[in-house]
């Protein structure tokens, strides 16, 4: 009884996890080639949800093409974010940062409330809601879709990383962005590149998500503040680490909401974050490092 | 007055320092010179408090200092300034130099918010010690501008009006001709040797060749972080290592 | 420095001379929030514009300062003048001890920290409602009372906010001009050549982290006694958020500025009636205008548009 229990908290807390997981990739992705935290992060998330919803409800698209549809949708917003706001920046100081992001966060959200109101929506399942037994467990067919869905993205990302050459151009930012530019990468299409890719990533974890969790226009705060929380804990890499991040996060919120209290669930996140912050700034599987403190 | 002993840095496992000891007399201008990537400035860094050593002591005045903060080396009357000029930009020439008067006041936020009779008093003091080191470094004229729009060279003056405004004994000065035209160095050289008059330890860490044979009493030399040499100008002027590997390839 | 005086009496003389022109309550009302939100901007201003570390978090010590007044006076029966200390205090020793290792951190992190801080706060007053009330809130909170009057309608209030208002302006610009003020401004332009200066600026970031908490949870305290009811939605992350695009918008660094972006951002939502929720586009789009195109504020950007204009049309007329 009491190990079905916990076998059903993590879970849930692994698909969880996994949405995190991709948030804080693409968190990591924008911050190892622009030094950018980016707070507009979670907005991608909503965007990729509600833009689901839109292409199925109005343009009458199948989910296999409403998909793709939004996931280009959010791109774009992501692309003209970099383009309109960060780009034209003339004091891209961290501070000013922060606030243009956050600006940009807000002003997303707002008009997401202009265009489909503050209610919450639901998407339909993949692939119908009969849950499946596992141990003495139950999952849904979405969870499975979660988990796989995020673990090919995570091996699309290692192949484009590490063969690619503008993956490798990337990682080089991440590197040393000063020297990166001087051996004729073009830094500022890579930080455009960045922006492509986490907000496309952010889209894909709003939609499948989705259907587990309904969406609304404000959804994207917490999930983004959870993916970047994932994010910390992998020392702000793009990689496994951060993976292993947003699994721990998911599980130990799913624990702790089912034996504590649900009500201090978003709680258990940011203690995390804080205290990995001032305990271990460099993540919890990094190297020491001085550029966080 | 500054002794460093054995003072070793390794970044990541290169050997920025080996094993670097040498002593400065109170009184005397030392300039430590040495090829690029010789280590001056990391060493520099050491001795500020700025980095922290692999291993190596520093002592100041007879104490050991090792691993002192710089504000802490501050109120033990040590003073820095940088190669690329770190001035308070948004603020006022004035006001960079109040705020060197730092160590000499001790008006705490409440005091100050309630505008205390005696941080008045203070407040009145600290402006006047700010403006006698303007005067001393000749940039009076300039104390209302912006430091930020400052040109280059009267910025160095501001740096060192700063620093000495924190009442050093020994001030320890990071390329300071950096950037400097020839008029502006030739005003420099006569700064600091006014500087070494008011009885501060000078220590240079300098290019300008011509400024730091003119000027040092004492010359440091190291190259690839080990030190070569030590002595008078003439010394090190007729020391065949130094001359094989540094005044010899003088481009 | 006489004119500094000069500015802030005949600023304080328009801010209690204001009621006489102004009858309607309606207002008297808005204006008491324009007093509570300049305390909160300035107190977000002195670690933002002058130490230059931000926070995302304050809402939270807004919130501590309201709930510990409110609980105290409430429940205890603590006398509502000793409870405001009383909260202060607590406040500020806790922001004192989490100053240490929040501090430590830089830019985003730090942003991050207080963010996290500000939430975990929040979600502790709805969480705890044994003594919140929980979501719906904490009533009946007494008034303040001196000498016979109990402060208990918008004109006595507005008195009493503006007079602690202008106590804290006072006391922040005289804290900005001193040796205190000149270290903080020193730290954030290059903290650095602010150490080589013997300025310890660990611990001066750190008192100012306290100060900005304890001068929050005074104005949430104030708060608490004159609105008499408050409830955790007031002092959540989107509250801590639109103190920042006050201060941005005023002017960072700047005393007055924090009063335009507290005024501005108190009384648009008065003038955009119509667009009730949608204020929060307004606020984005503020926010990121103003840090591409006026990153001083108003305070600074409104003199140089001025200036620019008179100059232009000099120019106009020489030609012609």
């Amino acid at each position: 009884m009491q190990f079905d229990q916990l076998l059903q908290y993590t879970l849930s807390g692994l698909s969880t996890g996994a949405i995190y997981a991709l948030i804080g990739i693409g968190f990591s992705i924008i911050y190892n080639a622009t030094g950018i935290i980016n707070f507009a992060q979670g907005e991608f998330v909503m965007l990729g949800g509600l833009l689901t919803l839109s292409s199925l409800e109005l343009l009458k698209l199948p989910l296999w093409a409403a998909i793709p549809c939004s996931v280009a949708f959010s791109t774009l917003v992501g692309i003209l974010f970099e383009r309109l706001a960060i780009r034209p920046l003339k004091q891209p100081t961290p501070i000013n940062l922060v606030i243009i992001t956050i600006g940009g966060s807000i002003l997303i959200r707002g008009l997401a409330m202009l265009v489909w109101g503050k209610d919450t929506h639901a998407i339909p399942p993949f692939s119908g809601d009969t849950p499946i037994a596992v141990g003495g467990a139950t999952i849904l067919p979405q969870h499975l879709w979660i988990l796989a869905i995020t673990v090919v993205i995570i091996i699309i990302n290692k192949i484009y990383f590490y063969h690619t050459i503008s993956g490798k151009a990337m990682r080089a930012c991440a590197y040393n962005r000063r020297a990166a530019g001087l051996v004729g990468i073009d830094v500022r299409r890579m930080v455009l590149f960045s922006f492509i890719i986490s907000s496309a990533m952010g889209a894909v974890a709003g939609i499948i998500v989705a259907p587990l969790t309904m969406t609304a226009y404000d959804v994207g705060v917490m999930l983004g503040l959870k993916g970047f929380c994932a994010a910390i804990i992998g020392g702000m890499s793009s990689g496994i680490s951060t993976v292993i991040g947003g699994l721990i996060l998911g599980v130990l919120e799913s624990l702790g909401a089912g034996l504590i209290s649900s009500g201090y669930k978003d709680a258990i996140a940011f203690i995390i974050l804080l205290l990995i912050l001032f305990i271990r700034p460099q993540g919890l599987f990094g190297k020491a490092d001085s550029e966080r403190v | 007055m500054l002794e460093v002993s054995g003072i070793t840095q390794i970044f990541g496992g290169v050997t920025a320092l080996n094993a670097v000891s040498f002593s400065i007399r109170k009184g005397d201008i030392t300039g430590v010179i040495g090829p690029n990537g010789a280590g001056k400035t990391t060493l520099f860094n050491i001795i500020t408090g700025i980095y922290t050593q692999t291993a190596g002591t520093v002592s100041l005045e007879g104490k050991d200092v090792t691993g002192l903060t710089p504000d802490k080396l501050a109120r033990r009357a040590m003073v820095r300034t940088f190669q690329n000029i770190e001035l308070f930009g948004a603020m006022t020439v004035l006001e960079n130099v109040m705020v060197g008067m730092h160590t000499k006041s001790s008006s705490g936020l409440l005091a100050c918010a309630l505008k205390m009779p005696w941080s008045i008093a203070e407040e009145r003091r600290i402006r006047a010690g700010a403006l006698k080191w303007l005067e001393f470094t000749g940039i009076l004229d300039l104390a209302e501008q912006t430091a930020g729009s400052l040109p280059f060279g009267k910025g160095r003056l501001l740096e060192i009006a700063r620093a000495l405004a924190v009442e050093p004994r020994i001030i320890l000065m990071d390329e300071p001709a950096a950037g400097l035209n020839s008029q502006e160095t030739l005003g420099l050289a006569t700064l600091i040797t006014r500087i070494r008059d008011l009885d501060i330890t000078v220590v240079l860490v300098e290019h300008d060749m011509e400024l730091v044979m003119d000027i040092c009493d004492r010359i440091v030399v190291l190259n690839l972080g080990t030190k070569l040499a030590e002595g008078t100008p003439r010394e090190i002027q007729e020391s065949p290592e130094v001359i094989a590997a540094y005044l010899g390839d003088d481009d | 420095m006489k004119r500094d005086l000069f500015l802030f009496i005949g600023f304080a003389f328009l801010i209690l001379l204001a009621p006489q022109l102004f009858s309607g309550g309606y207002l008297m009302n808005v204006l008491v929030f324009v007093g509570i939100n300049t305390m909160l901007s300035i107190a977000l201003n002195l670690l933002l514009g002058y130490a230059g570390q931000i926070s995302l978090g304050h809402a939270g010590f807004f919130g501590l300062g309201a709930y510990l007044s409110g609980i105290l006076s409430t429940s205890y029966g603590v006398d509502p003048w000793l409870a405001m200390p009383l909260a202060a205090t607590v406040v500020g020793l806790m922001a004192f001890f989490i100053g240490f290792p929040i501090l430590k951190l830089k830019g985003h992190y730090l942003a991050m920290a207080t963010l996290g801080l500000g939430i975990i706060i929040y979600i502790v007053f709805n969480e705890t409602v044994e003594l919140t009330g929980g979501p719906s809130g904490l009533s009946g909170i007494p008034n303040l009372k001196i000498a016979g009057i109990t402060f208990d309608s918008d004109v006595k209030n507005y008195y009493l906010i503006w007079t602690a208002t202008l106590m804290v302006m006072l006391f922040s610009l005289n804290l900005a001009g001193s040796r205190v003020g000149r270290a903080l401004r020193a730290v954030h332009d290059s903290e650095v050549a602010a150490q080589v200066l013997g300025v310890n600026s660990r611990i001066l970031k750190v008192q100012i982290f306290a100060l900005s908490a304890i001068i929050s949870s005074l104005a949430g305290s104030l708060y608490a006694h004159t609105m008499t009811f408050i409830s955790p939605a007031s002092f959540g992350f989107n509250f801590s958020i639109e103190l920042l695009t006050m201060v941005v918008i005023g002017g960072l660094g700047s005393i007055y500025g924090s009063f335009l972006g507290a005024a501005l951002l108190t009384l648009l939502p008065e003038f955009l009636r119509g667009a009730n929720d949608y204020d929060i586009i307004i606020y984005g789009g503020l926010l990121m205008a103003m840090v591409m195109y006026m990153p001083g504020g108003l305070v600074r950007g409104i003199p140089a548009l001025f200036r620019r204009l008179v100059t232009t049309k000099k120019g106009e007329a020489g030609h012609a």
